[in-house]
Order: structure tokens, then sequence, then C-alpha cells
């Protein structure tokens, strides 16, 4: 290799740095943003959740049908163009019926994720950053809890409180927490406990300082997670106890209710009255899943290469 | 150990305690009479007797009090839909058929979840991976009843290869077996693989490769066991999981188990039944959740250290 | 014993990951040799691709993320980096052995000790258990580890730090092969430990003749053990010779930077260590001249866009650096060195 002779001087150094071309540096969110995009799944499951949203909302409007509105002259039809999923043994129209569940299955889903979300987060916060006694108290209350059999406790409560959408929630929420609770205290403990927690407090780093640059940061992708992961197990619990008899009452309609009442066309053959409701309720439950574990994907920082 | 064993043993007796506690002011916290049916009164002197005979005409506590003392004896109490029969002779009767549906399903259901995350970890964003995925995430998002409904329709209805319901011949436990299965398979499926995969990237996994084993000694000697522990703790749930699909199963299937008296008791508010039922399912699975601990503790050489860490 | 004879010879190796933000050159164009019964030291600091490069020997690379793209491996008349898996395995644990730095990690949990010994055994010589597990009663003697016997049984947890790195070489150990590869064996160890582990890796090689790579960043356990030295930087060799002269007469001013940050017991206490100011440079865009440029107190103008070529000192010593070139030797005597160093 032929090098000039001019080149042997001392480097000047300032231009140096500026040559350098580094890795992009991305924050926590741009960088789970961009690792959720690119898990085509996950996307497609939050395409079908806004679908499924937007339907609920204009679903019932846009049928021209009441949900409650029965007809003895149309008892049972097939789909057709007046109604485009058929009409039940009230001869209700099912499109109807099933974009009005589905606002129920959504809310129901969708609140009693909420309610779990706050006061998990809140005990389950409390215990770890408090510590010690009572955390130890409040945790032995948790196990216990836990050891339950959490469907058997909710029909208990249905049993007491009678059906109705508000009691599935207050029952959904009464068992839902606990899990939250035992998942943000147990990070919050390690949090606590961890190296760099002690760093920052050695330089002097204030409590909300710490809560907001390391806890938020490191919880917050889990209690997402989990948040989303919640709302399909509280569709699927509302279906089952409807499924019961325990659920949301006549003339009012859930995924859940409507399943049951379309189980007996197995074998009379008017698959619609079950095919819609189940199949949303598992496209409901599907894409919530997904975007789930594809968020989970996202957060896990020890997925970063 | 044995100190682990005893507390766990406490803890198992506190939590059945407050089950059944829960359970029987619940119970007792329902508005009106049991035997009030839609607002037709009873004549008040065949009430009172049907309470005599139920204990309801005492205090609360004295109630309690007979029920945690008949309970003790392991005495459920009478039906109060009909009073010939008792709490003990339904779980009699529809225990033993539960309970092999039951045993079946969780079998079945160990055995195909673990194959399939095994296979899935392996082959690790590939067809087969993608495939088994999917059909776990199905597994998880279609609910029994609609996998269910789907067997009868197609197995039993169009190419009439099993009987539609009901229960006495082998096959009648294959539908509602494979209905009760495949939500569980789904979850240990995903358990099994998610394991695997962490498992495979453990430094003595390489230190294995790094002795020149083959891989499927690495997956079956060092992997596997290490990947499917976890799914021992999964077991509890598992059950629970297992116990109150059931319900849903027994009753599209009509089987003549446990779920149905259970269901039927909702039906008819016959609160004897539920809290009776409710009591049994517990205590059979918080006894289940204690086995299941105890055999972890033994099957795992680290758990003595592990506690030791997450306590310190 | 004579240490000349060629064992394993690592020419224009190059081994690059995929990553989400591209493609990272770990190793660029190294070469070395390794001779019969000697000790290398591979030195550097972390992510200098000196791991890597060991496990690229024992191709043990994560699959579908990083790859041998270039240059050959050969080891008794094959390249390992063209051999086919299932011939590699065959070599793994018999001819190449590796450990790794924290034995609590590296060693199955739920498997007893004397059962990873004797897998590698049976894999490797195809004997019955019994005589496996003699064998395994044999190497862990060789190790120190008092009891071999009723140890066999016991699990991971039951043994302290040090023995679990003596049970780690045991396993590396027990199929005789001719090199040991050894990644940072001592950095997770307590300094007494550390000393005992080294004097066993001494022992061993004087009764059993394997040859070692000894990976570490530690320049205290280089001048315990190692024979020849090589120094990497951001993916290359930049200096490589034998022990006296990498400690006594350092050519690069990287070999200098870190013998200059190392404290050394017989040095002046008023002088203050001196780290290497800066970071590597980063390996998606390697930099176009030298790496250490940005780094170099003495860099020069080449220096930014064009590679130094390999300059031999002596025989055996050999150097990647432009002050190696006449003019710049020039340059530097008609000015004054820098003070402080």
């Amino acid at each position: 290799m032929i090098v000039s002779d001019d080149l042997f001087v001392p480097m000047r150094k300032d231009n140096l740095n500026a040559e350098a071309i580094v890795r992009p540096q991305l924050t926590f969110w741009q960088e789970a943003w961009l690792r959720l995009r690119g898990n085509k799944l996950a996307l497609m499951g939050l395409v079908v959740i806004v679908l499924l949203g937007v339907m609920a909302t204009i679903g019932p409007l846009i049928s021209g049908h009441e949900y409650a509105k029965q007809s003895i002259i149309m008892k049972n039809k097939p789909p057709s163009e007046a109604n485009w999923f058929g009409t039940d043994d009230f001869g209700r129209d099912v499109f109807t019926r099933v974009w009005y569940g589905a606002r129920i299955s959504l809310f129901v889903g969708l609140t009693a994720a909420l309610i779990d979300f706050f006061i998990g987060v809140l005990y389950g916060g409390i215990a770890g950053y408090l510590g010690g006694r009572i955390d130890n108290i409040m945790m032995r209350f948790v196990d216990i809890l836990y050891g339950l059999p959490y469907l058997l406790v909710v029909i208990l409560l249905m049993v007491v409180m009678g059906p109705g959408l508000l009691t599935i929630i207050i029952a959904l929420s009464a068992t839902g927490w606990i899990g939250m609770a035992r998942t943000v205290r147990g990070q919050v403990l390690q949090m606590k406990n961890s190296e760099y927690v002690l760093a920052a407090k050695t330089m002097g780093a204030k409590p909300f300082y710490i809560i907001r640059k390391h806890l938020l940061p490191n919880t917050i992708g889990i209690i997402i997670v989990y948040v989303t992961l919640s709302v399909p197990s509280a569709i699927f619990a509302e279906a089952f106890l409807s499924f019961l008899g325990l659920g949301i009452q006549a003339p009012m309609a859930s995924w859940g209710v409507m399943a049951n009442d379309g189980l007996p066309t197995i074998l009379s053959g008017h698959w619609w009255r079950l095919f819609f409701p189940a199949f949303l309720i598992s496209l409901t439950m599907l894409a919530f899943n997904v975007l789930g574990d594809g968020l989970r994907d996202a957060f896990d920082p020890k997925s970063r290469r | 150990m044995l100190s682990f064993v005893f507390r766990r043993f406490i803890s198992m007796i506190v939590t059945l305690w407050l089950i059944i506690t829960l359970t029987f002011f619940l119970m007792h916290a329902v508005p009106g009479s049991p035997f009030e049916k839609e607002g037709k009164a009873l004549n008040e002197a065949v009430a009172a007797n049907l309470n005599a005979y139920y204990n309801l005409d005492k205090p609360l506590l004295v109630q309690y009090g007979l029920y945690l003392q008949k309970l003790v004896q392991f005495d459920l109490g009478p039906s109060i839909a009909n009073s010939s029969d008792t709490v003990n002779k339904m779980i009699a009767r529809g225990f033993p058929v539960s309970f092999q549906l039951g045993l079946i399903s969780v079998v079945f259901a160990i055995v195909t979840g673990i194959a399939l995350g095994v296979i899935a970890a392996l082959r690790h964003n590939r067809l087969i991976d993608y495939l088994a995925m999917i059909i776990a995430v199905i597994g998880i998002s279609v609910p029994s009843f609609v996998v269910a409904s789907l067997l009868i329709k197609y197995l039993a209805v169009e190419w009439k290869l099993l009987p539609t319901a009901t229960w006495g011949t082998w096959q009648h436990v294959i539908m509602p077996a494979l209905a009760l299965a495949f939500g569980p398979i789904a979850i240990i499926a995903r358990l099994t693989r998610t394991n695997m995969l962490e498992v495979l990237t453990q430094e003595y996994i390489e230190t294995a490769r790094a002795k020149g084993l083959s891989p499927a000694t690495i997956v079956l000697k060092h992997a596997l066991r290490n990947a499917i522990l976890p799914v021992v703790t999964l077991l509890g749930a598992l059950i629970a999981n297992v116990l109150t699909g059931s319900f849903v199963i027994e009753k599209i299937f009509a089987i003549p188990g446990m779920g149905k008296y259970f269901v039927a008791g909702i039906n008819n508010r016959d609160y004897s039944v539920i809290m009776g039922t409710t009591v049994f399912y517990s205590a059979l699975l918080i006894f289940l959740m204690f086995v299941v601990d105890v055999l972890y503790g033994i099957i795992d050489p680290r758990i003595k250290l592990h506690r030791k860490e997450s306590e310190g | 014993m004579d240490k000349t004879e060629k064992l394993l010879e690592v020419s224009g190796l190059r081994v690059t990951f995929k990553t989400h933000g591209g493609e990272v050159n770990a190793v660029r164009d190294v070469n070395f040799t390794l001779n019969k019964g000697e000790t290398l030291a591979i030195v550097g600091e972390s992510g200098c691709g000196k791991s890597v490069t060991a496990r690229s020997i024992m191709r043990l690379i994560p699959e579908h993320i990083g790859k041998i793209a270039g240059g050959s491996i050969h080891f008794k008349g094959q390249d390992l980096a063209k051999l086919p898996e299932k011939q590699m395995r065959e070599l793994r644990g018999k001819e190449i052995s590796m450990i790794f730095q924290d034995a609590m990690t590296s060693l199955n949990p739920t498997i007893t000790i004397g059962e990873q010994i004797m897998e590698g055994i049976i894999r490797h010589q195809k004997v019955t258990r019994s005589e496996a597990k003699r064998q395994a009663i044999e190497i862990l003697t060789l190790v120190g580890i008092a009891n071999p016997e009723s140890r066999l049984k016991q699990y991971l947890h039951q043994f302290s730090g040090g023995m679990r790195q003596r049970i780690m070489i045991a396993i590396a150990l027990v199929c005789k092969p001719s090199i040991l590869i050894a990644d940072e064996p001592t950095t997770a160890l307590d300094v007494t430990i550390q000393a005992q582990i080294i004097e066993l890796f001494k022992s061993i090689q004087q009764k059993t003749g394997v040859s070692i790579i000894i990976i570490t960043h530690d320049l205290g356990v280089v001048a315990k053990i190692a024979d020849r030295v090589n120094v990497m930087y951001a993916g290359k060799v930049v200096e490589t010779g034998p022990v006296r002269d990498i400690f006594y007469n350092p050519q690069h001013p990287y070999t200098k930077g870190l013998l200059a940050s190392m404290p050394r017991l017989d040095s002046d206490r008023s002088i203050p260590l001196s780290p290497i100011p800066g970071t590597p440079p980063d390996l998606f865009s390697p930099p176009i001249g030298c790496a250490f440029a940005a780094r170099c107190d003495y860099a020069l103008e080449v220096c930014r866009n064009y590679q130094p070529a390999e300059t031999h000192v002596h025989s055996k010593h050999a150097v990647s650096c432009w002050l190696q070139d006449p003019r710049a030797k020039k340059l530097l005597a008609s000015m004054q060195p820098p003070t402080g160093t």
C-alpha cells in the first residue's frame, strides 16, 4: 500500500468524533413500538380490536333493526339481505344482537381489566414499596386468595348478588386484581433491591424521581401486557357465566348468552345463531391474546438485540 | 424441606377454612328464604318446620358452628331442593364420573401440550413453530363450549363417528375429554415453549454443546427436564381449569357428573348444594395444589436454595 | 517441551452478527497460531471480539444470529470453519474443550455432577458406565476435589465457587483434549481462588501437555500463565508476541495503555494509574483506518483512513500500527513525547 508522506503528521483530534457513526439511540417507547411494528400478528390483533370497537359502536345503528324487537313471522331466518346474520328463535336480528353483545362483552372486559389494574397496581405497589412487615401481611392475604379457585368464587358471588351486568363486573374484579397485585409487587420489590436503584439513591435521587425514572419504565411493560391479557380472560369469564345462566339477562344480549341460546341449533341446523357469537368471542380473545403476546415481546428488554 | 411442607400445610388449612367461612356467610347473606320460589310464599307452619330441619331458625353463628362441626365429620349436609338427597350422596354419584373425565383430560393435555411446546421450541421461528403456536393461541381463544359444539356437529351429527352425548362407553369420553383438554393443551404448550426457549439460551446448554453431545441428548437430558419443571407448578391451575370447565362440558354433553349437580344447584338456587359442592371442590383443589407444591420441592434439587434466596 | 509444533492456525477469520441495528463485525480478519503445549492468552476490553474468536474455534457461535463470514481455522488437517456440524460434534469435548466464566450458570443445576462429567466420556469413548465413573473419579482427583466418589452424586449448589470451577475444568479435560479454551476462567472468582485455579491450569498442562487458549482482560493472569499473548482491539489482533515482549517491550499504543492501567505492586504509588480515555468504536460501522486512532495519544493523520499493516519487531513479535512506519519514527524522533507517558 502506498501512503502519501504528508499524512505522517499528528492527527487533528477535533473532527474525529464527528465522523464516528453510532448506533441510533432509541427510547424505551420507540424501541418497543419498533418491535411491535415488526410483529405482523400483533398488529393484526390491534387492527381487529379497533374494528370490533367500531362495529360495537355503529353495528346496532346501521342494521335497521332493534336488538330486542321480536317477531314470530321472522323466526329463525337464515342470513339474508334484510337480516345479514339471520334471526333467532324470537325473530330478533342476529347482526344487531351480536354487535349489541359486543358492546357488553367489550365493556365487561375493559372495565374489569381497568379495575384490576387500579386495585392491583395500588395494592402491589404499596406492598412492594413499603416492604417488611406490612408487605408480609398484605401478601399472606393475597396468597390465600390466590389459592382459591377463581371461577368458583365468581360463581358464588354471582349466585349471591344475582345476575346482571354490574354484578358480573364486581364478581370478576373481586378476584381479578390478585394476579396483577402479585406481579406488580414482585417487580417493585425486585427493582427496589436492584443495584441501579441503590446507585440512584446514593446519588441523592428522590423517591419520586426513582419511581418516574426507574420503577415506571421497568414495570409499565409488564403491566400493559397484563391488562391486555386480562381483557380476554374477563370476556371469557362473562361468556362462561352467561353460559351457566348466571350472566346477562334477556332481553339484553352478550355473546355468552347468545352462544348458550344457540347451542341447540347444532341439531336444528340454524347454525348462524351459534356461529356468529361463538366466532366473535373467539376472534376477540384471539386478537387480545396475540396483541398481548406481541406487547410482551416488544417490552421485554431481554429480547432486545 | 419438612418445615416447608408444614408451613404449606398450615396455609392450606387456613385457605380452606377461609373459603368455607366465605361460602357460608355469602350463602346466608342471600336475601329471602331459600324455600320461597318466585314470590310463592310457603305455608308458615311448613316454613317453620323446614327452617327447623335445616337449622335455619338458629342464630347465624350457631348455624356456622353446627356447619363446621358437620364438616369435620365430612358431612356436607342435605339438599334443600330435594330433601331426601344429600350432598354426600351427590358426590358419591357424580364424582367418579367427573374424576374419570377430568383425569383423562389432564393426562391428555399434559402429554400433548408438552410435546407441542417442545417441538415448537426446537423449530423456533419455523413453520411448525408457527403452526403449533397458532393452535395454542386458538386453544386459548376459543371457549370450550364452542369447541364442544364443533365436535358434536362434525364428529357426531355429520359424520356419526361418536355418540352425541351422555355417558357410558369409551366412545362417550372422547369428545368431552377433547373439548376439556383443548384450552389446557394451549396453555401448557405455550409455557413449555417459552421455558424451553429460555433454557436453550442457558450457559449449561452451551457447556453441553461444548462436550460434543448430540442435539437430541442436549434437548432430552439437559433442556427438557428443566423446561417442564415449571409446568408442574401449573398443575394446580390446570386442574382448577379442567374442573370449572367441566361444569360447561358436562352440561353440553349431559354427563351425570359433579358439574351437573353443581349447575343444577345454581339453577335451583339450592344453597346447601352450592355450598357443599363449593366446599368439596375447594378442598380438592387446595389439597391438590398442596401436593403439587410438595412434589415440586422433591423434583427440583435447587428448591431449598431458591427458597433461601427468595426469602433473603 | 518443544513448543513450536503448530496445532491450530487461524487465518483471516471474520465473524458477523445480525442485530436490529444492522450487521456487527465482531471479529475482523484475525490471524494467529497455537503451538502444541503452549498457553496463548487473548486479552482486550469487553466486546473486542476475544470471546467470539474463541467460540468460533469451537463453532459455538449462536446459530441464526452469528456466522463465520470468512477465513479458516486449521486443526489437524481440517478446516474447522467449514467442517460439517456432525463432524464438529465429534471434535467438541474430545479434541477441543471449552470452559466458561461462571460455573454456576454453566453447569446444569438439576443433574448430578457425576452424570455431567460421565456423559462426555460415554459420548466420546463409548465405554461402560463403570469405566466412565472410574475416569470421572480420576479426573476429579486430578483437579483437586477430595472424596470424589461421594461428590459425584451431588448437585451444583452443594459446591463452593472454586470447586465449581474445578468441576468445569474436570469436565473439559476428561477426554484428554489437545486444546483447552478457557473463557475468562478466573473472572468470577476470589483472588485467592484465582491463584489456585491458575496453578491448577499449569500443573494440568505439565501433566497432559494440553494447549491452552485463555481469554481474559486481567493482565495479572496473563503474566502468571501465558507463553504468548494476542492483544485484541475492536475485532482485530493489534499486537502479538511472547509474554515477556508484550510486558517489557510493548509496541502498540493500546498495549501500552493496557499495561499503564494495570496496578502493580512494584509501581510508584505517587504516580496515578492512567486509564485509556474514551470507548472502543462501534462495530456496526467499523472505522476505515486504525480502530484505535480516536483514543490514541500518538495518532497520525494516516491512521484516520488507512489500516496499518502488520510489522514484525522480531520473528515472534508483531504489531499493527502506523507508528512502526519509518516515516512515523522520524516524526516522533523530531518531537517531544507527550508528558505523562
